[in-house]
Formats: C-alpha cells, structure tokens, sequence
C-alpha cells in the first residue's frame, strides 16, 4: 500500500510537470516525461510476468517432485499393462475350456439322442407285439450296450460340466485386477486434473470429437461412444431403410 | 457349402464354427485376419465368408473391399459378425456391398436368421 500511494505520488508529480513542460511549449521535455511515466508502468508489468514465471516454475517443480507420478509412470502403469495382458489370457484360457468342453459334451448328447430314438422305435414296436423273440434278443442286447454308454457317457459329461464350472474361476480374479487398474486409472485422473490447472488451462466439458474412422469396438453402457446402434434389431432397421 | 471364417480371436472363430456346425455347415475353415483369409478365398472355392470387422493386419471392411474388387468373388456372399455399432459403420459395409451385418454379442438364432436369409436372397 505504502509502495502504491508513492508510485502514484511520483506519477502525479510527472502528470504535472509534464503539463507544465506542455503549455511552456517545451516539446522534448515533455516527450521525456512521458517515456518516464511509461516506463513505471512497464515496470510493474515486468514485476508482474516475473512473479507469474516463479509461480508456474514452482508448481510444475512441485509436481513433478510429487512421488507418487514418477511412481505411476514408472511403475503402476507398466504394472497395470502386465495385469491387464493377464486378464486378456485369464479369459481367453477359460473360454478355450469351456469350448473345449462343449465340443466334446455335443455329440456324445447327439449320439446318445440318436440311439435312444432307435431303441425307443424298436420298444414301441415290442410292445405292440410286433417282435419275433430274436428281435427280442437283439433289442435286449441293444439296450443293454445302451444303458452301458448312458453311464459311460454320464460320466463324461459330468466332467465336461464341471470343467465349464472351473473354468468360471477367472471373474473373480479378473473382476479384482481390473479393479486395481481402475483405480490406477482414477489416480492418473486426477494428476492430470492438477497439471492442466497448473499450465492455467481450463477444464471445459469438451464433446468428444467423434471420428468415424477409429474402431469403437463393443458398446460400453454409459460410454459415450457416438452414433451408436442399440441392438440387433436397429442394425436390422438401418440396413431395411438402405434398401435391404 | 464351404464356409470361411475370419476372426482374430480364436475364441469366436470356435464359437462361430460350432454355431455353424449345429445349423448344419460342418465344412469351414478359419482365418485370423484378412491378409490371411483372402489367399485362401481366392484359392479355396468358398461359398460364404463370416468376418469381424476390427482385426490387425487387414480389417473386414477391407477384406469385403477387396472380395467386391475381385472379379472372381465379387459374388460370393458375406456376412459382417462384429462389435462395431456405429451407424456410419453400418451404412459404409452396405455401401461396400455387406450382405448382412451381425452385431456383438449376439445369438445362435440371430445367426441362424441372418444366414438363411442371405441364401434365400442369393439362391432367389
């Protein structure tokens, strides 16, 4: 304040002596006083930038000395990379069980479907008596090796489905690592946050800009991903408008 | 009926394949991309092509392209199965001359509906 009121106590004075310089006539006088009024004012600019540059120069010194973001890049985030290479494999291993599982499981089912519907085709036919008493016998040795590959193949379903049970094991783990990464996610967040405060920027809600050429890959609920389609029957819909 | 199916993720070249099989096509074989699945398309006498779209090396939309640009399988039937939803997408593989579009995740029925579909039109 006291810095203030003497500043303008000496920009008052030149004002006057300027006025003075100007109705004497005194041209190159006056010229020179009011560069000396100029120059006040740009020192205060200069003054001003100064403390400005210290100001950025200390928060970005700041933030970079934070530990924590020399810790996430160098450690967190390929940490994170790593584990999300692990859910990748995590997933792909269980559905090539589960896959594995169900292209054994199908045609047991199949072949047991398609000797049951024989056999039951020859028992109608028993039971309406329309069977000599050596059909019989090969009926009976039929259903005999029947009911053997039932419980064969009970056996070996029983497997598969609890091969597709164990094979579900990968949500848990995957549902806990991804959880860290969103968290790690959620760090980065908000150091970023903090830098472009620091550079002075302002953090408006920009649009994404929606470029038609990048793969947006599934539909995420709550993702804003563009002009998205719902389902099956909107793609149904569109292709029918083009004619289809 | 011999069919191609290009996917970069075995898992849903399985999934397809068995899908297919259970609708009566046994005869398939697999690609995990297009520079792989058009050598063989242009070699193998396919009668139908089942593609994703997002794949390395050479998308499906670029593999449709380059079905359409060949005067031997431009008339070969191709059927879209991918995650990719955005309308513009849609309307760029009907432009390219998509014969049906399938989006991820979807149904056996939904498969089953668009594949017979896309032989009636052809074969009517």
């Amino acid at each position: 304040m006291q810095e203030q009121t003497e500043t303008d106590q000496i920009r008052l004075e030149l004002a006057r002596t300027l006025v003075a310089h100007l109705e004497a006539g005194e041209n190159e006088d006056a010229d020179r006083v009011i560069g000396e009024l100029a120059e006040i004012k740009e020192n205060e600019l200069f003054t001003e930038v100064g403390r400005l540059t210290r100001e950025l120069h200390e928060a970005i010194n700041g933030f970079l000395l934070d530990s924590r973001v020399s810790e996430m890049t160098q450690v967190d985030i390929p940490d994170a990379k790593e584990r999300l290479n692990y859910v990748i494999s995590m997933t792909e291993q269980s559905a090539d069980r589960t896959l594995t599982a169900v292209e054994e499981s199908l045609p047991m089912v199949e072949a047991l479907d398609k000797q049951a519907g024989e056999l039951l085709a020859e028992w109608d036919k028993f039971r309406s008596r329309l069977l000599t008493k050596d059909d019989f016998r090969g009926l009976s040795d039929e259903l005999a090796a029947f009911l053997q590959q039932t419980q064969h193949h009970s056996n070996s379903l029983h497997d598969n489905l609890s091969n597709v049970l164990m094979a579900q094991d990968f949500q848990d783990l995957t549902g806990q690592i991804i959880r860290k990464v969103i968290d790690l996610v959620h760090d980065v967040e908000e150091k970023l946050v903090k830098l472009v405060r620091i550079t002075g920027g302002k953090l408006e809600s920009s649009k994404k800009v929606d470029d038609p050429t990048v793969l947006e890959g599934p539909v995420v609920p709550g993702v804003e991903q563009g002009d998205v389609v719902a389902n099956q029957d909107d793609v149904d819909d569109l292709l029918s408008s083009l004619g289809f | 009926m011999k069919i191609l199916i290009v996917d970069d993720f075995s898992t849903m070249r399985r999934i397809i394949k068995n899908l297919l099989r259970d609708l009566g096509f046994t005869n398939t074989q697999e690609a995990d991309d297009g520079i792989t699945a058009l050598p063989m398309l242009q070699s193998g006498n396919f009668d139908f092509l089942v593609s994703d779209w997002n794949m390395p090396g050479m998308t499906g939309i670029d593999l449709l392209r380059a079905v359409r640009a060949d005067a031997k399988l431009a008339g070969l039937p191709v059927l879209m199965v991918t995650a990719e939803s955005k309308r513009e997408q849609i309307i760029e593989a009907a432009q390219a001359g998509v014969n049906g579009y399938v989006v991820k995740p979807f149904t056996a029925g939904t498969l089953e509906e668009k594949i017979s579909k896309i032989f009636e039109r052809v074969e009517g």
